[in-house]
């Protein structure tokens, strides 16, 4: 065609005029930090796993998961799920039930016979695990996936520590947690059972170990005096609940009184009514507000017919009865005795007032410092002796399956490191992927789905798993219900809404990138993604 | 709607693109084959609604036509950035001739492909609300009446922006333009003026009118995407915020074509042969305020004392737009 | 094959042969039987492929040419006077864009005050806008120069006005000789666009240019119309062969040679102008006449070559500028590089006004007897212009002229009792 000069031009030939000069500030891709991910005591990629979930890939999603917590189908049933708490969702209906979602991956993983990846070589370093608890277990699957070859040694009969005995068959089934352990002895961990360590310098010396992880847990119950008179039945907690694992049933009578306010409390309250007890009382000093037990736990056992007396401590333990003294919360909110006291017909009394550690292992070992009835350690998780490290309920904090995990996953990348002669140093943490760095008005309402729960007569007279899983369905739209928080879940939206087509479209999982040739800084891209995965930033001149 | 949400996915009925939608689902602009029709290198303002809008509509509508697609263009913003010599943003075949003529050219232009057999290309004519509702009115009313078969669209960004921000029949009451100025007694855009091109357009009982904003990209596909399956004259009306003239910031274009159709100001709609089919609900209707105060335009309106007697009067038009057009479901849908 | 038929007819029927596919339609006086010819045509099936479209105003009618001409369409509309007016934006834009259409101008006066009667003031008002104006004498010739200015159009690729005045040809019943439809097909082929909205190959048509190059744009399309010069004379030659008469060119001359007078005009008035010399050159006074019949180009050479010789140029032109003087005259005294005092103009026939034999010998005597004013408005009633001039000095607010006119012929005042 012999096009009239300067009138009519050739197509796209614009591209000549890099607009790209215009601007004073960039956009640039960032991932931030989820709450979620921020929350997760076991540094779970929560975000990173529902992105695979949301799309169906459920192994992809548990191979991720994995890499922080080999427990996933016992976590997803037992964690208290500080990730929900936090998600940014809960801003806008409700949080992401990111917990029931675990507990689907991690039943696929069973359901499908889903393997660990096997170290590609071993390093012919040998690490001690002494404990095989949640900080344990976690921490010998981590030593194990990069090569060391570990050696768990429990003291029990059986692995599992606090999750079996501590935690009721009705919310944790044996049969979950016995082939979640199976599986991290399959990556090539032993576990020798009823191996109790004496003396942990020893152990390390005689078993030619190269480090030493200790995890032994808490498993020694609190004690409170209480003047009992012709003393009836009075057990503790941690008693109770193991002997639940073995052959004989505890025998509590008609009549349970179980002190404290603790979670324990609860299990133990719960597990007598599902003994038989027609009355299972919970005496708690302080009001539900300050209950240190969770809410949803305290809310099941309501429904099944728990009672709670607030307020109250025991202050003698008759035949069969007990005598309680009201209490009042001062202006600080601590309990103080009010001089009114009740009687409370009582066939037996469990305390539940926390356990200590049993410590005894650990006599002699030079630099190694205890405060408190716990082992101290340093950020690196390591005791004051050199390459004898520790975790879980026998150092300070939270005490809780996911906290250990995570002290077990910590611990074995220090570990690691410690054992090529490194320091291990977390990675830097990105920011915070806040509420207000979303544009929420992309995200369609979705209210979050509920997990089945078993009959009421049922639990109140079984241990069946009180609360159910998801069915495939329920857990894709779960994992949809993810904001992404902080990272690019490939919306296509500053793709689309660039005025200057300046964003170049690399292809499912490869995101995004700007072409700054083009790009006028305009910050529509960062406005509308709705994850907060943009930010601006000014120009260098 | 036009099209259906699509329910119980993190974003999949509000955002661009979605990695978990089917491909035959999936919006034109999410994909890499997208026209790009406007290309990059035109010379509009940073966050430009009308380059956004444009590229939005003629892409779908090129996807839609299997790429078999004429426009022409009106005097304006939109033409002025595109192809100031020697370069084009443009990468279809399009023509401009003169402000208030676009719909006249279309007309020409589908008159001319029916005489060539050609049914397969589809016309498609464009300008802004100068060039539609007043200077071309004559035209586009013309080419109406005689259900050209031309898809007239406007963009909408409600005053002359391209000579410098001066009303048009097209600007809202109390909005500050240069020929508008809230200065003595005047407190900007006379009220009860303006044109409302879209019922204009019904009341020619042509096959189909709608209006869309480029906060709802999918939806102003689908009508791109059923306008094309019409033959005769169709209209789409399309609110595309100016940073420059409505004084926001350019990272908030979308965000305030949001605004405008959340506070109801922009009621979104579609018609078929001059009755409305289809209303796009409310999701949360907000009050005119938060439209209204990010704008410069309609700064005075806040400066102390404030002037909430006028503020009522635009919440009333949003609440009179919200009854003609059941903007708002009485009873609470479970969608 | 010889006919007996109205010129808008003639030309209507010129103009189906040509095989236009787009015509675009709006009513006003004196087109209108053009194109209500040409609408019969269409809707009865005996032109096709063809889109008749009766668009809502002449800026549309135009506008719509315009889009059907840059898809690749032979486009056609006519008007007239204000109608012309009236699409004069579009009517700039389709030159500058280079759009090959075809315009018939039913040459009428512009008002106000209104007046739907022939003058050329409608025409020439456009003459800078970039469009080949051609003017027929009668209705013959408006016929060919039809089928000719689409040739130079397509050829050219700039659009052509074709001007007959309005009722005197466009109403007036002639006998003139149509071609055949295989004369017409073998003068002018089938149109190829010099540019085209075409999917398979997108342009970009009617950027905006800046000062870096806007200069050499308006030079391109001076220097295309002055090819145009050498090329229309070609064409008209080629029209001759085909259709074995002589139309067209670029200006025709009558009894010039050894001219003292010659007389310049355009379209039908050259007739009159003719009988008139025909007389006087049985007197034996030695005058002639120049017919321009292609106006824009201005053909300055050709007008120089013929009136080289003249002692005296006597343009007479249907047309005022006003303030200023003639339209054409002010061409022709362009033309000349020295003398341009021996330029006469001489306005003629406004609004339809009789322009007579025994005038026309009065003015040319003059020239001849080197008496005539250089400005000369012919049959102008002196006294009454005189009595509203006289009456303006003293009061200057005298309200419209027309209507000062009518009250000096008492026709208000009758009316009002």
């Amino acid at each position: 065609m012999k096009k009239p000069f300067a009138i009519t031009l050739d197509p796209g030939s614009s591209l000549a005029n890099h607009t790209g000069s215009w601007r004073t500030v960039r956009p640039v891709y960032v991932d931030r930090l989820p709450p979620c991910n921020d929350a997760c005591p076991s540094g779970e990629n929560i975000q990173g796993w529902l992105f695979h979930a949301e799309s169906g890939d459920y192994e992809k999603a548990w191979r991720l998961l994995t890499e922080a917590n080999p427990l996933p189908a016992c976590m997803g049933r037992v964690c208290y799920h500080p990730c929900e708490t936090a998600c940014n969702r809960a801003q806008l209906d409700e949080c992401v039930g990111v917990n029931a979602i675990e507990r689907f991956i991690g039943d696929e993983a069973l359901k499908h016979g889903w393997k660990f990846t096997p170290p590609a070589k071993s390093t012919g370093m040998r690490v001690l695990v002494v404990g095989a608890g949640p900080s344990g277990l976690s921490a010998a699957y981590q030593l194990a996936r990069v090569g060391h070859t570990v050696t768990i040694r429990e003291a029990g009969p059986l692995a599992g520590g606090m999750m079996r005995f501590g935690i009721p068959k009705y919310r944790l089934p044996r049969e979950v947690l016995d082939a979640e352990i199976a599986r991290i002895v399959t990556l090539g961990v032993s576990i020798e059972l009823n191996s109790k360590v004496d003396d942990v310098l020893a152990a390390k010396r005689e078993g030619h170990f190269d480090a030493v992880f200790l995890a032994v847990g808490a498993h020694i119950a609190k004690r409170a005096y209480l003047p009992a008179g012709s003393a009836g039945r009075m057990l503790d907690a941690v008693e109770v609940l193991r002997s639940m694992e073995g052959e004989e049933r505890p025998l509590l009578g008609r009549r349970v009184v179980v002190y404290g306010g603790g979670n324990t409390a609860l299990d133990v309250a719960r597990t007598a009514r599902r003994l038989g007890a027609e009355e299972s009382v919970i005496v708690y000093r302080r009001t539900r507000e300050k209950m240190p037990a969770h809410d949803a736990e305290l809310e099941e056992a309501l429904q099944e017919g728990v009672l709670v007396k607030w307020l109250s401590t025991i202050r003698e333990a008759g035949e069969s009865s007990i005598t309680v003294e009201k209490m009042m919360l001062d202006e600080k909110g601590m309990a103080q005795p009010t001089g009114e006291f009740e009687t409370l017909a009582a066939d037996s009394v469990v305390l539940a007032l926390g356990q200590d550690v049993d410590l005894s292992l650990l006599e002699g070992v030079p630099g190694l410092e205890i405060d408190g009835g716990v082992v101290k350690v340093d950020a690196n998780m390591m005791t004051g002796h050199p390459g004898i490290f520790a975790g879980g309920d026998m150092v300070p904090g939270e005490r809780t399956v996911t906290v250990g995990i995570g002290h077990g996953k910590l611990a074995a990348r220090n570990i690691d490191a410690w054992l090529r002669g490194e320091t291990w140093t977390h990675p830097p943490r990105p920011e915070l992927a806040s509420f207000d760095k979303l544009n929420t008005w992309y995200y369609s309402d979705a209210p979050k789905a509920q997990r089945p729960v078993l009959d009421m007569v049922r639990r109140q007279s079984t241990f069946e798993e009180v609360v159910g899983g998801f069915d495939p369905a329920t857990a894709q739209f779960e994992a949809r219900r993810c904001l992404s928080c902080g990272n690019c879940f490939e919306c296509d939206n500053c793709y689309g809404v660039c005025p200057d087509n300046a964003v170049i479209k690399l292809g499912a999982g490869n995101r995004y990138a700007f072409n700054y040739d083009y790009c006028k800084g305009c910050g529509l891209c960062v406005s509308e993604c709705p994850c907060g995965a943009i930010r601006t930033q000014p120009e260098e001149i | 709607m036009s099209y259906q949400p699509i329910r119980f996915y993190q974003t999949g009925t509000f955002t661009v693109g979605n990695r978990l939608l089917p491909e035959a689902q999936r919006s034109v602009q999410s994909g890499r084959e997208r026209t790009n029709s406007l290309n990059s290198g035109h010379r509009a303002c940073q966050g430009c609604g009308e380059a956004l809008g444009a590229r939005y509509a003629i892409d779908a509508a090129m996807a839609a036509t299997n790429r078999q697609l004429v426009a022409a263009n009106a005097t304006g913003c939109l033409e002025v950035f595109s192809t100031p010599y020697p370069e084009t943003s443009w990468q279809i075949p399009w023509i401009h001739s003169l402000f208030g003529n676009a719909a006249a050219v279309g007309t020409g232009i589908a008159a001319a492909l029916r005489v060539q057999g050609k049914r397969d290309v589809r016309v498609v004519a464009q300008g802004g609300d100068g060039g539609t509702t007043d200077i071309g009115f004559g035209c586009l009313s013309g080419m109406f009446e005689r259900n050209d078969d031309v898809l007239y669209i406007c963009y909408d960004n409600e005053a002359y922006m391209n000579t410098g921000v001066q009303r048009s029949s097209a600007t809202p009451p109390a909005a500050r333009t240069n020929t508008t100025m809230p200065v003595g007694e005047s407190t900007g855009a006379r009220f009860g003026q303006g044109k409302n091109l879209p019922l204009i357009a019904m009341a020619h009982e042509i096959p189909y009118v709608a209006t869309a904003t480029v906060a709802e990209l999918r939806d102003l596909e689908a009508k791109v995407r059923r306008a094309m399956e019409f033959r005769g004259a169709r209209y789409i009306h399309v609110l595309v915020p100016c940073p420059l003239g409505w004084g926001h910031g350019s990272a908030e274009t979308i965000k305030m074509a949001r605004l405008a159709q959340e506070t109801a100001l922009f009621p979104v709609f579609e018609a078929e042969h001059g009755e409305v089919t289809n209303v796009s609900k409310l999701r949360r209707q907000l009050p005119v305020e938060d439209y209204l105060k990010p704008q410069s335009r309609f700064a005075h309106l806040f400066k102390p004392p404030g002037h909430a007697d006028l503020i009522a009067r635009i919440q009333a038009l949003a609440d009179r737009n919200v009854q003609r057009f059941g903007l708002v479901d009485a009873a609470e849908d479970a969608q | 094959m010889l006919k007996q038929v109205e010129g808008s007819a003639a030309v209507a029927e010129a103009i189906a042969l040509c095989r236009p596919q787009v015509i675009c339609a709006y009513p006003i006086s004196p087109q209108t039987h053009i194109v209500e010819a040409l609408g019969r045509r269409v809707d009865a099936g005996e032109l096709a492929p063809c889109e008749f479209i009766n668009v809502e105003s002449e800026f549309a009618a135009m506008s719509v040419a315009i889009g059907a001409s840059a898809t690749g369409a032979r486009a056609y509309t006519a008007t007239a006077s204000q109608g012309l007016l009236f699409m004069a934006e579009a009517v700039y834009n389709a030159a500058g864009l280079g759009l090959p259409i075809v315009m018939t101008v039913a040459n009428r006066a512009i008002g106000a005050p209104i007046n739907i009667w022939n003058d050329h003031t409608d025409a020439l008002s456009q003459r800078d806008c970039g469009w080949l104006q051609l003017f027929a004498e009668d209705n013959q010739e408006a016929l060919d120069l039809h089928i000719q200015a689409f040739r130079l159009a397509e050829e050219l690729s700039l659009p052509v006005m074709v001007c007959m005045d309005g009722f005197i040809l466009t109403h007036a019943y002639e006998r003139v000789d149509m071609p055949t439809q295989a004369q017409v097909d073998s003068y002018l082929p089938p149109y190829e666009p010099r540019q085209v909205l075409d999917p398979a190959d997108p342009v970009s048509i009617g950027a905006m240019v800046g000062p870096e190059a806007f200069m050499e744009v308006r030079y391109l399309a001076h220097a295309k119309q002055q090819q145009a010069l050498e090329l229309i004379p070609a064409w008209a030659d080629e029209f001759r062969r085909v259709f074995g008469r002589p139309s067209g060119g670029l200006v025709h001359e009558y009894r010039t040679s050894d001219a003292d007078v010659i007389v310049v005009a355009l379209g039908s008035v050259l007739g009159t102008i003719k009988d008139t010399v025909d007389m006087m050159r049985d007197e034996g006074l030695k005058i002639g006449v120049l017919g321009i019949t292609c106006f824009r180009p201005w053909p300055a050479a050709a007008v120089r070559n013929s009136l080289q010789q003249a002692k005296r140029v006597v343009v007479l032109e249907k047309s005022l500028a006003v303030g200023m003087g003639g339209i054409v005259g002010n061409n022709v005294s362009a033309s000349f590089s020295g003398s341009p005092d021996r330029v006469h103009t001489v306005i003629a026939g406004l609004g339809g006004r009789s322009i007579t034999r025994g005038s026309l010998r009065r003015v040319f005597e003059q020239a001849l007897a080197d008496s005539l004013e250089p400005l000369t408005f012919l049959d102008l009633d002196r006294a009454l212009v005189d009595r509203v001039l006289e009456r303006e000095r003293v009061q200057r607010r005298s309200g419209p002229i027309a209507e000062g006119i009518l009250k000096d012929l008492g026709v208000v005042a009758a009316k009002l009792g």
